[in-house]
């Protein structure tokens, strides 16, 4: 485990160095990115301009829960984005090459890519949560700092399995399939805001289907004092379990793959 | 005229062809509206009387911008264009007894055209089939509807000589990243596709409305909608001629100017 953790951590120092030769276009990158959230975070000021609350959250609490979500996919994105990528490696054969190399198949996809731009996102999202903790006037009980820990671990293993889900279809599509976005992209952009302001019917898919309710919804109504069972601060470990269906599919996706390349 | 006709449909013959990418687009694109739907849905629960538009023309305004994303999204820019000024096969264009603004803007132009043509039936179609508060209305008069489709075809002309400006700059500057970022961004958000202009303050959106932006996506979308009333659609439809002229001007301008001092890159 630590020999495979060492070689994870030579794989990324190799990705960083050699995106830092291209110091201009890492710092663009990180930039859009940037801006590309801060758009939504605009939106969201706006609107709370002229609304002031929506379902019962005033404009610091939305914050503090899009921060959560955003510092959540920011982290995924950075250290498993090399799933993204994944429709290319399977396309032209490359996978064949990470097949016969004496190291587990993920170890090797994790370390193809290290995505450092995304700290334009964390960014923001920091800048956010700092906000959103010194304005929403919660009062942070050792809980309830616990809890929003547990968020974001929990967070980030959703999203890590989305991109393995998005990773192991590519072994039967061969190309990525974009309406995979919706679960991704689609939940980083609408997770801005508590699940329940879209109704019970999303509420309802966001827990049984993909669990971010249990990484959004359900611990911030136990940091927003909502609720005060303590079975919500260990809600967000539950989700990690949503990795064990995908590390599922990724094995039923390696032992069908048949080599497409040239 | 002839040239650029059949360059327009080289470019749309292409573009249909990418029909598997069209429905998957069309399912995202229908996930997004119902999503952003239900947002504003909320939103009016909280406070209908802080609506600044109907929330029936809200509805119809969010499956008009996803029926139509290809046409107005400002990330769809022509990757080649970049590819070629950066690796020099641009000088080959430039041979040609041909205007290159001209060219470009005809493939710009046809691009979104055939994009937006595969992806606007099935949404239109099917949001126009949806229960009443969630669906697709249709336009409050004929008048509104003509009006629509000329405004559409204004607001597609302004953002594909928006871009004309993006290419241009790489002329001067080569690397297409940072200027393409801050366009696109600054159009997201000031054309009305983040949160529609009626929903910014007052006074932020006085100047929104006169900047080139809102003569894109706004002024169809809302006169669709009808969330405009006729003394405003009349100086919608003029600003979008002004900036037009004056966007096409700068881009000819501009585009003469490299193309007589270009620097041929590659080998």
């Amino acid at each position: 485990m630590i020999k495979k953790l060492r070689l994870y951590r030579h794989y990324i120092s190799i990705v960083v160095r050699g995106m830092m030769q291209y110091k201009v276009s890492f710092f663009l990158t990180s930039l859009g990115q940037f801006l590309v959230s801060f758009n939504v975070f605009l939106g969201i000021y706006f609107l709370f301009q002229r609304f002031h609350q929506v379902k019962g959250y005033s404009y610091s609490e939305v914050l503090l829960c899009y921060a959560v979500v955003l510092m959540e996919f920011s982290l995924a994105e950075m250290w498993a984005r090399g799933f993204d990528t994944f429709s290319g490696i399977v396309r032209n054969g490359e996978f064949d090459r990470v097949l016969v190399r004496p190291q587990g198949e993920i170890l090797q996809v994790l370390g193809s890519r290290f995505e450092l731009t995304r700290l334009g996102r964390m960014f923001q999202a920091v800048v956010m949560l700092i906000y959103a903790i010194a304005t929403a006037q919660i009062r942070w009980t050792a809980g309830r700092v616990i809890t929003l820990v547990f968020m974001m671990a929990g967070g980030m293993a959703v999203f890590a399995g989305l991109f393995l889900v998005y990773a192991a279809l590519c072994f039967f599509t061969l190309d990525g399939l974009e309406f995979m976005n919706v679960l991704t992209d689609g939940a980083r952009e609408y997770g801005k805001y508590p699940l329940d302001i879209y109704g019970k019917r999303v509420l309802r898919f966001a827990t049984f289907i993909v669990p971010y309710s249990l990484i959004q919804y359900y611990p911030l109504q136990y940091i927003l004092g909502h609720v005060s069972s303590p079975v919500y601060i260990f809600l967000p470990l539950l989700a990690i379990l949503f990795l064990l269906p995908c590390y599922g599919l990724w094995r039923f996706g390696v032992r069908h793959y048949k080599s497409s390349g040239s | 005229m002839k040239k650029y006709i059949s360059f327009f449909r080289l470019r749309f013959s292409m573009g249909l062809q990418y029909r598997a990418a069209a429905a998957a687009g069309v399912v995202t694109q229908f996930f997004w509206g119902g999503m952003e739907i239900l947002v504003y849905r909320a939103f009016y629960e909280a406070d209908a009387a802080a609506f600044p538009m109907s929330f029936e023309a809200v509805v119809t305004y969010i499956w008009l911008q996803q029926a139509f994303l290809a046409v107005f999204g400002a990330w769809i820019i022509e990757s080649e264009i970049f590819d070629a000024i950066r690796n020099g096969n641009v000088a080959y264009e430039l041979c040609r007894p041909i205007g290159i603004y001209q060219m470009w803007f005809s493939r710009s132009v046809a691009n979104r055209v055939s994009k937006a043509l595969l992806r606007c039936v099935p949404i239109l179609g099917v949001a126009a089939l949806l229960p009443a508060p969630y669906g697709l209305r249709l336009p409050a008069s004929p008048l509104h509807g003509a009006l629509f489709l000329l405004t559409l075809l204004l607001g597609l002309l302004v953002i594909v000589a928006f871009t004309m400006l993006v290419y241009i700059a790489t002329f001067y500057t080569l690397s297409p990243d940072g200027v393409r970022i801050f366009f696109v961004s600054a159009v997201d958000f000031f054309a009305g596709a983040v949160i529609p202009l009626p929903f910014f303050p007052d006074k932020l959106r006085f100047i929104l409305e006169l900047l080139p932006f809102a003569a894109m996506q706004n002024v169809p979308l809302r006169i669709y909608s009808g969330s405009m009333t006729g003394e405003e659609m009349l100086r919608a439809i003029c600003l979008q001629a002004f900036w037009l002229a004056v966007l096409v001007g700068v881009g000819l301008g501009l585009c003469r100017r490299a193309e007589r001092k270009v620097l041929v890159q590659g080998g």
